[in-house]
């Protein structure tokens, strides 16, 4: 019942986003009214109508209908109801449902929101996002359908829509359950982050495409999008240090980043996404980059699109599993479509899209910026190449090559500290115009304190010439950082004669970006301090020990105690958990318990570390293997991983810097998408 | 006889003693070099990738097939085969995918050529712009290029001000 109740429904709402899509491109054109209404309210009509859809997914996920193939797939009785309802996005199918959903919050939230001011872009906005959910419904409907049930046809057993002809339905007596590692609370929220992430970035793309078919061209519509921008980078950012998180705590291999080519496929476009968060100042500022912005986005999108179809095509298995899964080629034809339709508009609208100003120095802000592109552009052919080059092995030589972490860290190291370098350096440099000489006097002092804590750091903690090169980067953003925010509020603290911090806050709050941007950079390099920290002082070390024998690494010392093992039969757990002691240079630290979780529906394990996180180092062990009889004991890996905290410290600054700079300005004056043409372009500027 | 006996004595205990010492000598080199070390397995593992998963290293593949290619690895290394003779046989055996990264050879130099190729194109093409940008509006000096100057609404005094401070600062 249920289940032909939400696939009826998810079939009407994909009409009606057809509809939609139809009447907004006809109402444009013919410059019909009421018809773009009309569309405008088929596209809010789509919320309420797959939010019914996905409410029939989720009873009948909560209520064990087994008979459903995706409950089968996801749930089992044994799971808590919270876990039966976020198992939504935790298979294919539905997760396509909740892309679709996203999708229409989104754009509902659009056309709710200042229709009268944007009405010329509007419809071409709802065309866009039409064709998206349009096609994200139909794989739905068409191929990965979430209401498909099991059918008993002549003693086989086939998962379909519909009766097939003398068949009976069939229900598991239980189902399979989520894969346990998919049941971490990092994994409940990190698909979520990282789709709201991927489906805000389609509203900036949809203004952008709205803009080259008006050909109203000017900066109208990066200024509607920029927060729509920020707060999607904000999500996608957050999704992947998530993941990274998760990774971390549940993968059990010491590390939170693998260059797996899923998390690649997630950071493509947050690389993309971070250019043009960056390129779109220079539009604003100076007129310039306009087509160049246009691609930026367009690329976000594909990747966007892109990423979701990696993950979800098997394409990353193998060249064959993709051809042969029903969605791969729609998704590539959906890919390849938008794309050669995007940079058509874009060729088509080539004279229009000129630049309004010239550059003028290589050392401007406006160069830097685009400096900046170049190197996130690079790290992309690396990464898309990296990913993209086994798939090309495999269909021209048959051959199967992994392209792992070896490549891509000697390839992009010295990208990430160019970018620290120029995260440094280009904040001091002016729009418009600046010198070497200018420059080096806003950095000198900077530079001098970073020096010196690197010959610091040579002397107390390391030798290594890799290692020092980036704590010097970083520690010049820093420094570089915080003698801005020093300068401003100093100037501010003169002209206004206010205290310190009244003069810090007024002068953050008269420029959210560009401070949230500040704060941002500092987040940055902190997170560079964990990364650096486990990418060359990570140590390990593994044995097998008896209770009472001990392990040795970086000055620790952990003596096994016991273990034990028990069963909890609610949950479908099998818990195994070591008790070891931690001694560091014979002082006794305490105790951990890395454990392995065995989930029976699923018949697959989970390694929790037992961790012990200082900001100078994490303890990570795991308990590889026992046996359950002997007296040999317990096998133990053990991780040091260096500094790898400063990551998530950093993580939640850089949550902060974003909300901050995303935040609603309270001054309406302030709201810069009102300001009409509004510029200032010769002064080197400290308002932005 | 009795001192026959003391020398039979004495060389039973000799043999004996030789023995024990040679057994022990032979069961220490046989601890020492026939079963290496974890770390020392691991140290080859992480080098690998598990032949039949998807983007696992090795070295922390949880499968049991996984486990038991380690062990593979430690008998390797107990009969004195080096690193590169045994990832040779991981190679010989599952093929290039065993790798972190595509050996270089054929078609794979592709992966290590292209970017580079493509970063470098970009370089020199953003340079390209760069002089052309400088020198055109160098050749322009009037205010046609420039794009008219409003001032904001909340570009009042206070920032002025902080421009100049800022501009001159020490």
């Amino acid at each position: 019942m249920f289940a032909e109740f939400g696939y009826g429904v998810l079939l009407v709402s994909f009409i009606v986003a057809i509809y939609s899509g139809v009447a907004a491109v006809y109402g444009a054109v013919n410059k019909s009214a009421p018809l773009v209404e009309s569309a405008r309210r088929a596209m809010l009509l789509t919320f309420p109508l797959i939010s019914i859809a996905a409410a029939a997914l989720i009873y009948l996920l909560v209520t064990n209908r087994y008979e459903v193939a995706f409950v089968y797939e996801v749930t089992s009785r044994s799971m808590p109801t919270y876990l039966k309802i976020t198992a939504w996005w935790g298979g294919q199918a539905g997760s396509l449902v909740f892309w679709s959903w996203l999708l229409a919050v989104f754009t509902s939230a659009v056309t709710l929101r200042k229709w009268d001011r944007d009405i010329e872009f509007l419809p071409w906005v709802i065309m866009v996002s039409a064709i998206t959910l349009t096609f994200f419904l139909g794989m739905s409907i068409f191929f990965e359908n979430p209401f498909a049930r099991f059918w008993l046809v002549d003693g086989n057993v086939l998962p379909s829509m519909f009766a097939p002809a003398n068949a009976t339905v069939f229900t598991p007596q239980d189902g399979q359950g989520l894969n346990p590692l998919l049941r971490h609370p990092g994994m409940v929220i990190h698909p979520p982050m990282l789709y709201l992430g991927f489906v805000s970035f389609v509203i900036p793309y949809a203004f952008a495409m709205a803009a080259l078919i008006t050909g109203r061209t000017d900066d109208r519509w990066i200024r509607i999008t920029r927060r729509w921008s920020l707060w999607a980078w904000l999500f996608l950012s957050f999704g992947l240090v998530l993941g990274g998180r998760w990774a971390y705590d549940v993968l059990g291999w010491g590390g939170y980043w693998g260059w797996d080519p899923v998390e690649i496929a997630a950071f493509m476009p947050w690389l993309t996404g971070t250019a043009f968060l960056h390129s779109v100042m220079i539009q604003e500022k100076r007129g310039l980059l306009k087509h160049w912005n246009m691609i930026l986005v367009i690329l976000t999108y594909a990747l966007v699109i892109f990423g979701t179809f990696l993950t979800r095509s098997g394409v990353l298995s193998s060249v064959h599993a993709f051809a042969n899964s029903p969605i791969g080629p729609f998704f590539m034809g959906f890919v390849t479509l938008t794309l050669v339709a995007s940079v058509a508009l874009v060729i088509w609208r080539w004279p229009i899209l000129r630049s309004e100003t010239e550059m003028k120095s290589m050392l401007s802000r406006e160069a830097l910026f685009l400096l900046n592109n170049l190197l996130f552009m690079s790290i992309l052919v690396v990464c898309f190449w990296g990913v993209i080059f086994p798939l090309i092995s495999e269909l021209f030589t048959g051959a199967k090559v992994t392209v792992g972490p070896p490549f891509y860290e000697r390839a992009t190291a010295p990208l990430f500290s160019s970018l620290l370098f120029l995260m440094a350096v280009a904040p001091l440099s002016a729009w418009g115009h600046s010198t070497l000489q200018t420059l080096g006097k806003a950095i000198w002092k900077s530079t001098v304190a970073a020096l010196v804590v690197t010959v610091a750091f040579y002397f107390t903690y390391t030798q290594n010439i890799g290692a020092l090169v980036g704590f010097f980067l970083i520690a010049l953003v820093l420094f570089a950082t915080v003698h801005e925010f020093w300068r401003g509020t100093r100037a501010r603290q003169k002209a206004q004669g206010e205290n310190f911090l009244t003069a810090l806050s007024r002068l953050m709050e008269r420029n959210r970006r560009r401070y949230g941007g500040y704060i941002i950079h500092i987040s940055m390099a902190l997170m560079a301090i964990g990364i650096l920290g486990i990418e060359i002082f990570q140590k390990e070390t593994q044995g097998t020990l008896a209770a009472g024998e001990q392990l040795n690494i970086a000055g620790y010392t952990v003596e096994y105690r016991e273990l034990a093992s028990w069963d909890n039969q609610g949950e479908g757990v099998n818990y195994t958990r070591a008790v070891v002691d931690v001694y560091e240079n014979g002082i006794y630290l305490g105790q951990l318990n890395p454990r392995i979780d065995y989930y029976f529906d699923s018949q697959q394990n989970m390694t929790i570390p037992g961790q012990r996180s200082t900001l100078r180092d994490d303890l990570y062990i795991l308990l590889v293997d026992w046996q359950p009889v002997s007296t040999i004991g317990a096998t133990f890996k053990i991780y040091v991983n260096p500094l790898v905290n400063w990551l998530w410290i950093g993580s939640l600054l850089f949550l902060a810097g974003v909300i901050f700079a995303a935040w609603p300005d309270r001054d309406p004056s302030e709201e810069p998408a009102r300001r009409s043409v509004a510029r200032d372009s010769r002064q080197p500027s400290a308002a932005d | 006889m009795n001192f026959a006996f003391g020398k039979n004595y004495l060389r039973i205990t000799f043999y004996a003693l030789l023995f024990t010492i040679l057994t022990f000598a032979a069961t220490t080199v046989f601890a020492q070099d026939d079963t290496p070390t974890d770390d020392e397995v691991n140290a080859i593992a992480k080098q690998l990738y598990c032949p039949v998963c998807e983007n696992t290293p090795l070295d922390v593949c949880p499968t049991e097939a996984c486990r038991q290619w380690r062990e593979l690895i430690r008998t390797q290394l107990s009969q004195g085969m080096t690193e590169a003779e045994i990832k040779q046989y991981f190679v010989d055996n599952y093929g290039a995918r065993v790798l972190a990264e595509p050996p270089r050879t054929g078609l794979n130099w592709l992966v290590y050529l292209l970017p580079p190729a493509i970063i470098l194109l970009g370089a020199v093409f953003l340079f390209r712009s760069f002089r052309e940008w400088t020198r055109s509006s160098q050749a322009e000096t009037g205010p046609g290029g420039e794009r008219s100057e409003t001032s904001s609404p909340s570009k009042d005094d206070y920032v002025a001000r902080l421009e100049e401070e800022l501009k001159n600062r020490k």
